[in-house]
């Protein structure tokens, strides 16, 4: 059995405890973009500017548990001052470590339709290095109700990346 | 609901817990402490040895063979009805007894039958803000179709319902849907005085009993509704069967539910004739080996006694909110009603800061299981202005060391958030 260490590393706690580029930006010009997690009824708040192609300034709002809120913190703190194709690296990266216990947990959790790993068929190798601070989410997988929690603000981004194109 | 007489016999619960095979199993290395039957109630021998039984002895189709063992098990199946029927007073049991899929498809069986029979465009709906989604959202989609206006009877700061201006809520609604427990506030609502007001309104009342009907004694009659649902899943029974009670009168002028077998009386090619009540709104081949389990749930709670559960739950429910509220102090926030006595033993809190996700995932590691979450109840968790709660209930097999345990992991719990 995974104990709580696995999951609430030093790091996540520290997020948690002081998350980074908390509030809003202004809207428009910012992309604002909502995430919902039905599970638990968390919301999260992904405001960002994308400046000549690079995420030029992204901050976090809205509530939810160490989690999802630290995830959301380090992602920012990852992807502030990124060009968009690495950020979309950083996502795909992201998602494939959370994706992990589809192929060898066989009992994860079930019915709750999985959208998150669908998009990634075959479990290619992950550079989990690539993701520095962010590879403390990593013992996440372990709990696999928790994966929502954490992949949360990173289908935010995405939305909100896409929006952002889908504008330019 | 709330006058009951809490003079029953105290229940020997350690006694009680052997009947409950998964009670005995471990979590994270400790003995399970399951504070959860608010979402669903663990099963006894007695009823998994029905199932069992029936399975291994019984088991046919019903109201389909001439044969012996499916007369057998068509009178097995109708005499669960007959015992559910009775359990909660229903004056015909034979007939007003439906089984669905569980307390949800019994509300969505109300809201397609007797909803698009009788409500209208600019028709008047009422329900409160503490229901589960289940008991808004058949009703909401109704109002869609069919072009309802809601209504909502609000809820104080003490998690009872606000009914100052009912009447005023009531002129020209033609249905009422209310909960008779909250899941979440462990409110008990005054459900005959609202189907009184609402029966005088011209009304008709729908009663969400999925939380009462498991924790105390349940008289459809007392509460004067006109439908009222649960499931058997959360009253020690097994997952797949629920009851929808309807008085006779008005079930049977309704249409069918679902469309199939078991509902007809005869189908030609120009169209078919509807059976009688209450197989009309069963299409298909019932849950068979379910019936007979939640028969059996019903017989185990019935020899314990519905008065003495609620005495104990009253008095479980006391020790709680004393003991967290003692020890924690500021710290925990208990929602819904302060007098036990108004409230049944469902318990959500709010501890400190730390997110209910959090706290339930650290509890676990004592091997104590809360929920967390916004309990299918969102509006009320938006009245309250929170996204979710941690949230602890109480059944028959707790008692006080499950409390204690409790308030022991949500201190580790405190100390590892630091
Ligand atoms: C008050 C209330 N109503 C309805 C339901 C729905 O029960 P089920 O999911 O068994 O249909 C629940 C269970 O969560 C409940 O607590």
């Amino acid at each position: 059995m995974p104990g709580l260490e696995d999951l609430y590393r030093e790091i996540i706690l520290d997020h948690y405890r002081s998350p980074r580029n908390r509030g809003e930006l202004v809207s428009p010009p910012a992309q604002r973009v909502e995430g919902f997690n039905p599970l638990c009824g968390d919301e999260i708040v992904v405001t960002l500017e994308v400046t000549d192609g690079t995420v030029s300034d992204i901050k976090i709002a809205g509530t939810g548990c160490s989690i999802s809120q630290s995830s959301a913190s380090l992602m920012s703190a990852a992807v502030k001052g990124k060009p968009v194709p690495e950020v979309r690296d950083l996502i795909r990266t992201f998602k494939g470590m959370m994706s992990i216990h589809e192929s060898t947990l066989p009992s994860a959790n079930g019915g709750s339709g999985d959208a998150d790993a669908d998009e990634i068929s075959e479990p290619e190798a992950i550079d989990i290095d690539s993701l520095g601070e962010l590879a403390a989410l990593q013992g996440v997988v372990k709990f696999p109700v928790r994966i929502k929690c954490a992949t949360l603000s990173w289908n935010t981004l995405a939305q909100g990346l896409d929006q952002s194109e889908s504008l330019a | 609901m709330a006058e009951l007489n809490d003079t029953g016999p105290e229940l020997d619960v350690a006694t009680l817990r052997k009947d409950f095979p998964l009670l005995t199993r471990e979590v994270n290395g400790h003995p399970i402490i399951y504070l959860d039957s608010a979402s669903s109630s663990q099963r006894p021998f007695q009823v998994l040895d029905a199932m069992r039984d029936y399975d291994e002895t019984t088991h046919a189709n019903v109201h389909r063979g001439v044969y012996g063992i499916a007369e057998e098990a068509t009178r097995r199946f109708e005499a669960a009805r007959v015992n559910v029927g009775r359990f909660i007073g229903a004056p015909n049991p034979a007939r007003e007894i439906i089984f669905a899929k569980n307390a949800t498809e019994g509300l969505n069986v109300v809201a397609h039958t007797w909803g698009r029979a009788n409500l209208h465009e600019g028709d008047a709906i009422v329900l409160t803000e503490m229901e589960h989604h289940a008991n808004i959202v058949p009703w909401q989609m109704l109002a869609t179709e069919r072009g309802l206006t809601i209504r909502w009877i609000p809820v104080d700061d003490e998690g009872h319902l606000v009914l100052d201006d009912l009447a005023t809520l009531l002129v020209g609604a033609k249905l009422v849907a209310v909960t008779c427990m909250s899941n979440v506030l462990g409110t008990l609502n005054p459900v005959r005085r609202i189907a009184e007001a609402a029966h005088a309104a011209g009304a008709v009342v729908v009663a969400d009993a999925a939380q009462s009907v498991p924790h105390l004694p349940t008289d459809v009659t007392a509460l004067g509704v006109d439908f009222l649902a649960f499931s058997a899943h959360k009253m020690l029974g097994p997952t797949g069967i629920g009851v929808l009670w309807g008085r006779d009168e008005i079930l049977s002028e309704l249409p069918p539910f679902l469309g199939g077998g078991e509902m007809i009386l005869d189908v030609r090619k120009e169209g078919f004739t509807p059976n009688d009540i209450p197989w009309r709104f069963e299409a298909g081949t019932p849950p068979i080996t379910e019936a007979v389990g939640l028969g059996a749930a019903v017989d185990y709670l019935r020899a314990i006694g519905m008065e003495t559960i609620r005495a104990h739950e009253i008095s479980l429910t006391t020790y709680a909110m004393t003991s967290l509220n003692e020890r924690f102090g500021d710290d925990i926030r208990i929602f819904g009603p302060p007098d036990p006595a108004d409230r049944g033993g469902v318990l959500s809190f709010a501890y400190r800061d730390l997110h209910p996700h959090d706290i339930s995932q650290i509890l676990d590691q004592y091997g104590v299981c809360v929920r967390a979450g916004h309990h299918c109840a969102k509006p009320l968790m938006r009245r309250f202005g929170v996204n979710a709660t941690a949230r602890a209930s109480l059944a028959l097999y707790n008692d006080e060391s499950d409390v204690d345990a409790l308030a022991d992991a949500l201190s580790e719990a405190g100390a590892f958030f630091g």
